[in-house]
């Protein structure tokens, strides 16, 4: 190569001024390259897909409205007498930073809409966010190479929760109050330090007057600066990942099978967000969202009934109300070394939230020890075709439920007419019985349509068409799937249980065995997916049922 | 001086001190448990009294005695005063349908001419809370006081907003939207069901109004911010989120994701 050639390519030039103003731009930061890569990128279409981004969008919502917000809102806990033009609160002593949110509901124009934009936009948020993880959990799509993708959700979802109850604290009425004397009260209940954080907190006995302060910077400032990070470096491991897919004809764990995001996509995603920002603004213009104009100031003294977090901390709440204060005559409050342990608030306020979130964190590698799988998987497992993983997830959110029903005992006791006392005693059994029998159940059921998928592969669908042939004999005639439905039907693993394997120094080791003992349980019941073979049978002998099933592996399934 | 110091080692000493100690104590309790009878005005006639001697024994008589007594199934009526009668009857309450945790609105058995006899018979009885006048119901007292000593003395049971709350084993503190400014206030005084009696010494009868005030004011109200949920707080909401606002959500997502085909 001279030095010397000049570049003799013929230079492009735009026949319009836009054109060339573009042309300049992309020239100077390849914003054509970075369109092409993006625009080509495929995302397989499905509903169930569309969580994260009604997660994204509330957040974007949560941004804006947000910041229109923070415009009237005053942070102060210095006392002042309410002059707004609300009368039932008129002269009544209490906070600015009560009294300023009161003038945003009340004498900022479009501020209510705004706040109650924000607040519905933070509950869907958080909704959005867990039933994307639900979905990512119960289709497998946390397994390799994804799974710190998964981290990084939980640490959203942990996030979104704390942006939540820091906003949730803010108004400083009744209510959020309430929600603040539990915290300080869980935080007191954490044995030697408990007292001394709750003092660094609230800067001196609750609730002094910097609480509200402190929590706004985290609300404003900390939280979101952190979700932001979050949220880039999940979106850029999607980049990195692909989307995931369902299983169907053509797809497999080296392709994506979906459209392209430019233009189709695009335009979906684009419009998406202005219907999530439609569904809250309507939302937020038809119904009330947290009227701090009836819970009046905070005073430590009065509690209303019907006291409750947001919903995303229900499930500590209800786990506080379902904890006894003592068990026979064994008080749950212990006094050891002249120290007081407050187990009644210590151990429900933390160890379910404890469990659930190391359970979360931990799960791919459960799953990953347990099976040995170290493969790469972009096909996601219809949740049936995971029977245990998926009773797993069922067992987990069933007892996620029965906490965070505990959490309206009180709604439940008032509005079905039964005791109260009546409500939590059952609550408390299913606490404990509730996720052993959402196991079963879900196994079953996950088993039963496996194998009812497995029936229909094999002699097609039921038509519902009786024939009598001419020998007198009545059958029912059934419909030969398609391929392509067929494929859905059998296109998926089914592992069979790994036994123990020797290691490097050719022992079995007792990590092994115990793994081996979790895979047996993780997979011995199962039903493997028709074969070529048992689907050529089936179509050549007709009618001869019993021949084909006894390709079904094992214990259970026994018709 | 001295003839006092001399008795006080008498015999009987100790037993004129107790009686001197029991009358004072008694004679203080008599006088501040009559504020609340400070103004019997509603007038009865020896005729309603009769007459609802008549009612009485017909329809009440069976759990609450012959003359009010009470037997094991009812409470004796002897001194619950006439506010009593007129909110028990008067909301329905009373006669009960059936034993259970508590005896809930329904409709009115008796007309008001058999409810005022009713309450003639009962207050002529013994003394007890009087119906109220119609110059602490009227609602215009100070609503931004009344809101805290509603929130002070009545939310915890029946909810910041007065949409009521649980209580143990199966009773309630029902809402309070609807209830006439009377039945609040002899709801106050007569501590119905399992409330607890908030007398004038307590809650003075100017504070009683402050709190109808407020009542009937944010009944009035309304919801600011649309439609109020049951105006039940949290859990409401996130039931509302959850099921309508992700329901028009995932329905808008499946149809963004269906071909068309």
């Amino acid at each position: 190569m001279s030095a010397t050639s000049t570049p003799s390519a013929p230079t492009f030039v735009a026949k319009t001024k836009g054109g060339r103003i573009t042309n300049f731009v992309d020239e100077r930061v390849g914003g054509s390259g970075i369109l092409r890569e993006f625009g080509r990128k495929v995302f397989p279409d499905h509903w169930s897909f569309m969580f994260g981004e009604v997660a994204l969008y509330s957040f974007v919502i949560l941004l804006l409205s947000g910041t229109f917000l923070t415009f009237f809102f005053d942070p102060s806990m210095a006392e002042t007498h309410y002059q707004g033009s609300y009368t039932p609160l008129k002269n009544v002593e209490m906070s600015v930073a009560y009294s300023s949110s009161l003038d945003i509901s009340f004498d900022v124009r479009g501020g209510l809409f705004m706040r109650q934009v924000h607040h519905w936009s933070a509950l869907l948020f958080v909704a959005s966010v867990s039933v994307h993880m639900l979905r990512v959990f119960f289709t497998g799509a946390f397994r390799k190479p994804r799974e710190m993708n998964w981290v990084v959700g939980g640490v959203l979802l942990i996030l979104s929760m704390a942006a939540g109850f820091t906003g949730y604290s803010l108004p400083d009425d009744l209510l959020s109050g309430n929600g603040l004397r539990i915290i300080d009260g869980v935080i007191k209940s954490i044995p030697v330090v408990g007292t001394y954080i709750s003092f660094f907190l609230f800067g001196g006995e609750f609730p002094g007057t910097v609480i509200i302060g402190r929590l706004y910077m985290l609300h404003i400032l900390l939280v979101p600066a952190l979700i932001l990070l979050m949220i880039v470096l999940h979106l850029f491991m999607v980049v990195v990942h692909k989307h995931t897919q369902y299983p169907g004809p053509g797809r497999n764990d080296g392709n994506v099978v979906g459209y392209p995001l430019g233009p189709v996509y695009a335009a979906k995603a684009g419009g998406f967000f202005f219907i999530v920002f439609g569904v809250v603004a309507l939302m937020a213009g038809f119904f009330t969202i947290n009227p701090i104009w009836n819970y009046g100031p905070y005073d430590p003294s009065p509690v209303s009934a019907g006291t409750q977090p947001d919903w995303y901390i229900g499930f500590v709440d209800g786990a506080l109300r379902l904890m006894p204060g003592t068990i026979g005559n064994w008080s749950v409050e212990q006094v050891w070394f002249g120290q007081v342990f407050t187990f009644n608030v210590l151990l429900p306020a933390l160890v379910p939230a404890g469990i659930i979130f190391t359970v979360l964190f931990t799960y791919p590698w459960i799953e990953r020890w347990i099976t040995k799988d170290n493969r790469e998987h972009h096909v996601l497992d219809r949740p049936r075709n995971a029977p245990t993983r998926t009773a797993i997830g069922m067992a987990g959110f069933v007892w996620y439920c029965v906490m965070w029903a505990a959490a309206g005992s009180d709604l439940i006791a008032t509005h079905f007419h039964v005791s109260l006392n009546d409500v939590t005693y059952w609550l408390r059994a299913l606490f404990f019985v509730g996720p052993v029998i959402a196991f079963i159940v879900t196994k079953r059921v996950a088993l039963a349509l496996q194998r009812k998928d497995r029936e229909i592969a094999l002699h097609g669908r039921e038509t519902g068409r009786i024939v009598r042939l001419p020998h007198g004999e009545f059958i029912e005639v059934h419909a030969p799937l398609d391929e392509y439905k067929r494929y859905k039907l059998v296109g998926f693993e089914s592992p069979s249980p790994l036994p123990a394997e020797p290691n490097a120094h050719g022992v079995v080791d007792k990590k092994e065995k115990r793994r081996a003992l979790f895979s047996m349980w993780f997979f011995e019941d199962r039903v493997a997916p028709a074969t070529p073979a048992e689907l050529a049978a089936a179509h050549g002998h007709h009618g001869e049922h019993e021949a084909i099933e006894s390709g079904e592996s094992q214990k259970t399934l026994s018709h | 001086m001295k003839a006092l110091s001399q008795k006080r080692r008498h015999p009987l000493a100790a037993i004129a001190l107790l009686l001197m100690g029991l009358l004072v104590t008694g004679g203080l309790y008599a006088v501040a448990t009559t504020v609340n009878q400070a103004k019997a005005t509603t007038t009865f006639s020896a005729n309603d009294a009769e007459e609802g001697g008549k009612l009485f024994e017909s329809n009440c008589a069976t759990c609450h005695g012959m003359g009010a007594s009470g037997t094991q199934d009812g409470p004796s009526l002897v001194g619950v005063g006439a506010a009593a009668v007129d909110f028990q009857v008067g909301t329905g309450r009373m006669p009960m349908q059936m034993n259970g945790p508590q005896a809930p609105k329904k409709p009115v058995q008796f007309n008001d001419e058999q409810t005022h006899q009713l309450a003639a018979y009962v207050a002529s009885l013994g003394p007890g809370p009087s119906i109220p006048e119609a110059n602490v119901l009227d609602g215009q007292g100070d609503a931004a006081k009344g809101g805290e000593l509603f929130r002070v003395n009545c939310a915890m049971c029946h909810n910041a907003a007065a949409a009521g709350g649980a209580l143990t084993r199966g009773k309630f503190a029902p809402a309070l939207s609807g209830v006439s400014s009377k039945h609040i206030y002899e709801a106050m005084v007569t501590g119905p069901q399992n409330m607890p009696v908030f007398n004038d010494a307590n809650l003075s009868p100017e504070g009683k109004r402050d709190i109808i005030t407020f009542l009937k004011q944010i009944e009035a109200n309304g919801s600011p911010g649309g439609a109020d949920l049951g105006s039940l707080g949290p859990v409401s909401e996130g039931l509302f989120v959850w099921i309508a606002g992700l329901g028009v959500i995932i329905a808008f997502t499946i149809w963004l994701t269906s071909r068309t085909s």
